[in-house]
């Protein structure tokens, strides 16, 4: 099992009442931002994960957002390159990188390999579409999205393999001259596909023998993604073990379990990423998926469900709420003693093969965040690593995805036999 | 869908639907960018003396032509089916997104049209302001800011206030369709001032309205000055919809213009 770790980085100078009143992260007005400030918390930020390096994780990984201070990392392959070159073990995984809205996939294929030369071959590629909001940020035409990615993806590995020059027309790209002069070290990058729980990414990473990440989602319907991955992965040839999954977890560790559940509640801090307006895109969706979900369109639609709460329902709507997502273990808070039952039910649940920290979110104090890692390092690792190996999560480094045959009568056995239920409890 | 009758037509292998109502010389409506539209006051009015014929834009109600990535090849696409129709030289009206399609048509073949009438059409970058973003909206959001006075125009409440699951799907596959065709460039095509100054001799009316929030004036009188003897109608006071907001007026400078 790789274990990972992982923060929004939280541009944290907004006044949470802003965030609120804008109704989410994205839209917020830049003139909040203060480049000093800024410049600090990336210093921190990147002192985190070597931190998280040093205290034992597996990976440190990224992610990128945009416009708006949920998340300061705005474009992955920078910090990641500053982590290749001062780390000398963890895998640096991206999660990832939002290909539609690069609009580049030979610079983003140039820029991974100057990754994975500098690290040494430690870099674990992730790819996504980039969320609704990245669209509009960006100007990526969301009807187009998937199939930009599609073509994206295909372009980076033949660019990766293919020996130069050729060329390159497609519908979205145009290279009349692709020779880059970067490759990775890694013969065949292992690509993440991190997902909230789209059927369609699902499918598509199920066909391509590419891990699925599961960013958080409710262990219900994260298992629903397990077994449509299953499925599609037994009409491949295939049957699924642990290599093929993995989850992001939300996790906060301190000295006790009081400080651990104050501090947790940071991760309900100001609420969403983004309005319905920034989420509801044309075409963001498949038609199948906006059939199902005609009922809550028609719900935007009322002029009600637009005006928001005042702030201070708001938030007591929020932290109402934040209770029950730690009974549900949705966020795991605690000391080292009390998180770890609670993590080997969720490795019991999903059996994921790359385990990802979502680690302390919220204005948090950097030492708090360094403590968790001390305690992480010292206790919480060491047992996960055990844990994982008595429940045989192999990860995709220890086993090639679609190396396990189906059974002799072709048919797949669900990775979790637990029906889904079971595991709330 | 109330006062249309269907007509299902075969366009280069593809299906499309056509609204047709009335009796008379043809006149061709062309949709907006939610789609077509319910049976109106001004579809009454004008069916009376006129036949009025409403395509269906690919994609806007079906499944839509994967080739299709422009406003230009629809309005290809659309030319080719008035000559396969054998249409003949008609009179069009085109409404905001349906505007500019009808005048890429006229810049493809002007003698396709008797008579080019556009309401508040999209098509080309406004020298001040923009074309308003409907993706960033919900549609409801955009519908409201679509009409001046809400209040005094009760054919708006009839039309979108009780819109069912149904029709808010129906625009959603409107929305999908224009973003496909008319993400970037926002709604405008950047050399169409330049070939609409070559549609002289072609009858062109451009009806606007003041309080329009959609598409900025400078858009307006860019068409105006553009196309070569084309008269501009300005409502006073009215927003993106003159055919709601005003109108019988607007049904009488439309008669009178085509007639």
């Amino acid at each position: 099992m790789q274990i990972g770790y992982f923060v929004e980085q939280l541009y944290a100078g907004v006044p949470e009442e802003e965030i609120i009143r804008n109704g989410g992260f994205f839209g917020v007005q830049n003139k909040f931002f203060d480049p000093k400030i800024g410049g600090q918390l990336y210093h921190r930020y990147i002192s985190e994960h070597i931190e998280a390096e040093r205290v034992g994780y597996d990976m440190m990984v990224l992610n990128e957002h945009h416009a708006n201070p949920a998340c300061m990392s705005h474009v992955i392959t920078i910090e990641a390159s500053i982590l290749a070159y001062v780390t000398k073990r963890a895998r640096i995984a991206t999660l990832g990188v939002p290909l539609p809205i690069t609009k580049n996939p030979l610079r983003v294929a140039e820029e991974l390999a100057m990754i994975d030369m500098i690290s040494g071959g430690r870099l674990v590629p992730g790819i996504i579409r980039g969320a609704a909001f990245e669209q509009v940020a960006s100007n990526t035409n969301p009807t187009q999205n998937r199939e930009i990615f599609d073509e994206a993806y295909e372009f980076m590995l033949k660019a990766w393999s293919t020996p130069g020059p050729w060329r390159y027309e497609g519908k979205h790209f145009h290279y009349r001259y692709v020779n880059p002069w970067a490759r990775p070290i890694q013969a065949k990058p292992l690509v993440l596909v991190p997902g909230v729980i789209s059927p369609e990414t699902v499918v598509w990473a199920a066909k391509r023998k590419l891990p699925y990440v599961a960013l958080a989602t409710e262990v219900n319907a994260t298992l629903r993604m397990w077994n449509l991955y299953g499925e599609t992965a037994a009409q491949a040839g295939y049957q699924v073990g642990p290599e093929n999954f993995g989850y992001l977890q939300k996790l906060v560790v301190a000295d006790s379990d009081e400080e651990a559940y104050e501090l947790g509640k940071g991760h309900m801090y100001g609420g969403s990423h983004a309005t319905p307006k920034y989420s509801a895109l044309p075409g963001y969706n498949s038609k199948v998926a906006l059939k199902d979900y005609v009922n809550k369109f028609y719900a935007l639609m009322n002029p009600r469900a637009a005006n928001f709460m005042d702030v201070e329902e708001q938030r007591k709507a929020l932290l109402d709420n934040y209770p029950k997502l730690v009974d549900a273990g949705h966020i795991i808070v605690g000391t080292p003693k009390t998180v770890i039952p609670k993590i080997r039910k969720v490795l019991e649940s999903l059996r994921p093969g790359f385990f990802n920290v979502w680690g302390p979110e919220g204005p948090i104090p950097h030492k708090n965040t360094m403590r968790m890692m001390e305690l992480m390092g010292q206790e919480v690792i060491p047992a996960m690593r055990e844990m994982g190996k008595e429940l045989g999560l192999e990860d995709a480094f220890e086993r090639e995805l679609g190396s396990r045959p189906l059974s002799a009568n072709g048919k797949w056995e669900p990775i979790v036999k637990s029906p889904p239920s079971a595991v709330a409890a | 869908m109330a006062g249309w009758e269907k007509r299902e037509i075969e366009v280069g292998g593809a299906p499309i639907t056509l609204f047709e109502a009335g009796s008379g010389r043809p006149l061709l409506i062309l949709h907006d960018e939610l789609g077509p539209a319910d049976w109106q006051l001004w579809h009454e009015d004008m069916s009376k003396h006129r036949r009025l014929v409403m395509p269906i834009a690919p994609g806007f109600r079906d499944e839509r032509i994967k080739w299709m990535r422009n406003v230009t090849d629809l309005s290809r696409f659309y030319g080719r089916m008035l000559r396969e129709q054998k249409f003949g030289s008609l009179d069009v009206v085109g409404l905001s997104f349906g505007g500019w399609l009808a005048v890429e048509m006229a810049v493809n073949d002007p003698t396709q049209f008797a008579h080019l009438v556009m309401v508040a059409p999209f098509g080309i970058k406004p020298s001040q302001g923009y074309i308003t973003d409907m993706y960033i909206l919900t549609t409801a959001e955009y519908l409201k800011s679509s009409i001046a006075d809400p209040e005094a125009t009760p054919e708006f409440a009839t039309l979108f206030n009780s819109a069912t699951p149904q029709t808010i799907e129906s625009w959603e596959d409107a929305r999908i369709e224009t973003a496909q065709l008319a993400w970037e460039p926002f709604m405008h095509n950047p050399s169409l001032e330049q070939h609409v100054r070559g549609l002289n001799g072609l009858p062109t009316l451009i009806f606007w309205g003041t309080k329009d929030s959609v598409v900025p004036e400078s858009a307006m009188r860019a068409y105006a000055e553009a196309i070569p003897g084309s008269k501009l109608e300005v409502f006073e006071g009215c927003g993106h919809r003159p055919e709601i907001e005003r109108r019988h007026e607007f049904v009488k400078s439309l008669t009178r213009f085509i007639d």
